[in-house]
């Protein structure tokens, strides 16, 4: 696939790098402090820093994955937000919040160190250092290898550019301009997959033409006509969906387990949060950010929805292009812009495109320079430095962290496996940490030997179940099943993901437990007020009304997701 | 002294929205004759986009006279 780009689109791109760039060197000058780089100066109104929390997390993998997924496996992919979101930013709003941004912690990482101690504080530091830089590769090389394959780029001149632009806005601006591109490219997101939303409903025949249309979808894959198009009625055996999970492995694994250890641990979207003016602000970013954020399957999986009925329908010459004898899911996206997009909107797409690429850089960059700053350099190598040196330590650690970025781009090109490898190794290091917070916070006896070898423990019990387990179909080796032959044979990659977070997390929970009970707890009562449920005083926020009360919001967020998922069963 | 957010936005979008709606007026006219619903989808959005960068500009102007 190919897209001919016209003049208009050309200057539409080089129009939104200038407003890029002339956000960070306008925001320049309000850096005065390593507090301005690194927290935004704790000074955002909750609406920015909400849209900031989306836009981070809502990278261009993001987007062309849900419309794959929505085009591979129809509405079940929704789950990934009504029952994989939504909950959890509620509760990180509501219960987690009050002890982010009320205590001294900078960081998620420093939190551990406040709560526990060093050494659970250095190890998630680490590794979630480690998986930054990772993600932001894996994000340039995503990048450079679609704008190669359909616009014919060079590749090495993608990575550069992309590279040099998210840098130049980061070291004038710090986290202020990280966040400020992330609402504007919130607004280019919503504004560029629109139209295409409207015109694809529009050729189906609105919503009942789409599940007219997909029915023979479904039943060509050998399921029920309505599998494509309703969301939780197949999941009561993982035989009767596409996705291939039953009920109890998507609530727990993925809406418990995997949810809640991305949204409420996660310092990449933690930071937005902890961005905001004040602790009410603070509370309710996670929840404004939800209620775009429920609306969203209608942005980015009802395109992949459209586009395999088009192509099953064959109507209007819609074709998917094909990849080893099926379809090539990820070229959805750009298939659906090069059918719908004259000149013009084209340009208008792409840019939208690029900028959840570049803004998923950005996060994941923002994110590495305050930890590395904070909870690596100031903890273990220079300890007494004056702000201004750590101000400069946070600029210059920002140049490092998009050249490492560069260097895992590559490493992404060359040797698939080792990024596959590692990117599993973070899955089961991330795996079993909710259960750490959940204790941290909610439970005042759990002391730092549970909460370092909890985690140890529920990483290799993740190991332990991958390595037992297959995917039907797979073979041994990085999909499961290298410790012995398999003792297990999960009906797909996605089920076997969900239960190796599930049996990770058990065991993380339940060896804190009891490593807690048996290790003397060393941080006193005092020490711990503002960090642990039930030694931090009630915080009611005199003269806030109530309908801007986090709860009362949470309540309303949880009642409509729960509706959304009621209407489309 | 801080920047506002929503101006940005709204120049932003008001150029990418009169850039789109001049194009889809004066521009050729075959691309929307090959295009599957056949609408000059450039003058549509592009005014939408118009609309909703002078409304964010309007916003910062009002904050701003307070």
């Amino acid at each position: 696939m190919h897209l001919e780009l016209g003049w208009i689109d050309y200057l539409i791109l080089v129009i939104y790098f200038l407003f890029v760039l002339g956000i960070g060197w306008f925001l320049k000058k309000t850096v005065s402090g390593s507090k301005d780089f690194f927290e935004s100066g704790r000074s955002l109104p909750a609406w920015i820093c909400a849209l900031g929390f989306i836009g981070a997390n809502l990278g261009a993998q993001e987007v062309m994955g849900m419309a794959a997924s929505g085009a591979k496996y129809g509405i079940m992919t929704s789950h990934f937000y009504w029952v994989g979101a939504i909950p959890a930013m509620v509760f990180v709003a509501i219960f987690m919040m009050p002890f982010y941004y009320g205590s001294k912690a900078r960081s998620v990482p420093e939190y551990l160190k406040l709560r526990f101690d060093e050494k659970t504080r250095g190890f998630n530091a680490a590794t979630f250092a480690a998986m930054t830089i990772m993600s932001s590769g894996i994000s340039m090389y995503a990048l450079a290898k679609l704008l190669n394959a359909i616009l014919g780029w060079n590749f090495h001149a993608c990575i550069v550019m992309s590279g040099v632009i998210v840098l130049a806005y980061i070291f004038m601006g710090g986290l202020t301009s990280a966040i400020y591109n992330e609402v504007v490219q919130f607004f280019l997101i919503v504004f560029g997959f629109l139209p295409l939303v409207l015109m694809g409903l529009s050729q189906v025949g609105g919503w009942a033409g789409l599940v007219e249309k997909l029915k023979p979808v479904s039943t060509n894959a050998g399921f029920a006509p309505g599998a494509w198009t309703e969301s939780w009625t197949h999941t009561g055996s993982a035989a009767a969906n596409p996705m291939g999970i039953e009920w109890f492995g998507l609530a727990m694994g993925l809406g418990f387990v995997l949810s809640f250890g991305y949204w409420c641990t996660d310092f990449l979207v933690v930071q937005r949060a902890m961005a905001a003016k004040d602790m009410g602000s603070a509370r309710r970013t996670p929840i404004i950010a939800a209620m775009p954020k429920m609306l969203f399957p209608a942005l980015v999986i009802l395109p992949g929805m459209i586009a395999i009925a088009l192509h099953t329908a064959g109507t209007g010459n819609f074709k998917l292009p094909p990849k080893d004898g099926s379809l090539d899911y990820d070229m959805v996206v750009p298939a659906m812009l090069a059918y719908y997009f004259p000149t013009g909107m084209l340009g208008l797409g792409l840019t939208a495109l690029m900028a959840s690429f570049m803004s998923g850089m950005a996060g994941n960059v923002t994110a590495f320079n305050t930890v590395w700053t904070y909870d690596i350099y100031q903890s273990y190598l220079k300890k007494d430095g004056t702000d201004a040196h750590y101000l400069a330590v946070g600029r210059w650690t920002t140049v490092v962290g998009i050249a490492a970025s560069m260097v895992a781009a590559y490493a992404a090109a060359q040797f698939n496996n080792i990024m596959d490898i590692l990117q599993l190794v973070f899955a089961f290091v991330n795996a079993p940490l909710f259960a750490t917070f959940l204790l941290g916070m909610f439970w005042k006896r759990a002391t730092g030997h549970g909460a370092f070898f909890g985690l140890l423990g529920g990483t290799v019990a993740a190991a332990i179940h991958h390595g037992l387990s297959l995917p039907k179909g797979a073979v041994a080796g990085i999909k499961g099943g290298w410790l012995s032959s398999a003792m297990h044979t999960y009906p797909s990659e996605m089920a076997q993901n969900f239960w190796t977070a599930i049996f990770a997390w058990t065991a993380c929970f339940l060896l804190t437990i009891v490593i807690s009970v048996v290790t003397t707890q060393r941080k006193t009562d005092a020490e711990l007020k503002g960090l642990v449920y039930s030694l931090t005083p009630r915080e009611n926020e005199p003269g806030m009304p109530w309908y801007k009360q986090p709860v009362t919001l949470g309540i309303l967020v949880i009642a409509a997701t729960l509706l959304l998922n009621l209407v489309f069963w | 002294m801080h920047l506002d957010v929503r101006l940005p936005i709204g120049l932003m979008f008001s150029i990418f929205g009169a850039l789109l709606s001049l194009f889809g007026l004066f521009g050729g006219r075959e691309v929307y004759e090959k295009h599957p619903l056949q609408v000059n989808i450039n003058l549509y959005w592009g005014l939408v986009l118009l609309v909703f960068g002078v409304f964010m500009l309007v916003l910062v102007s009002r904050t701003r006279k307070r």
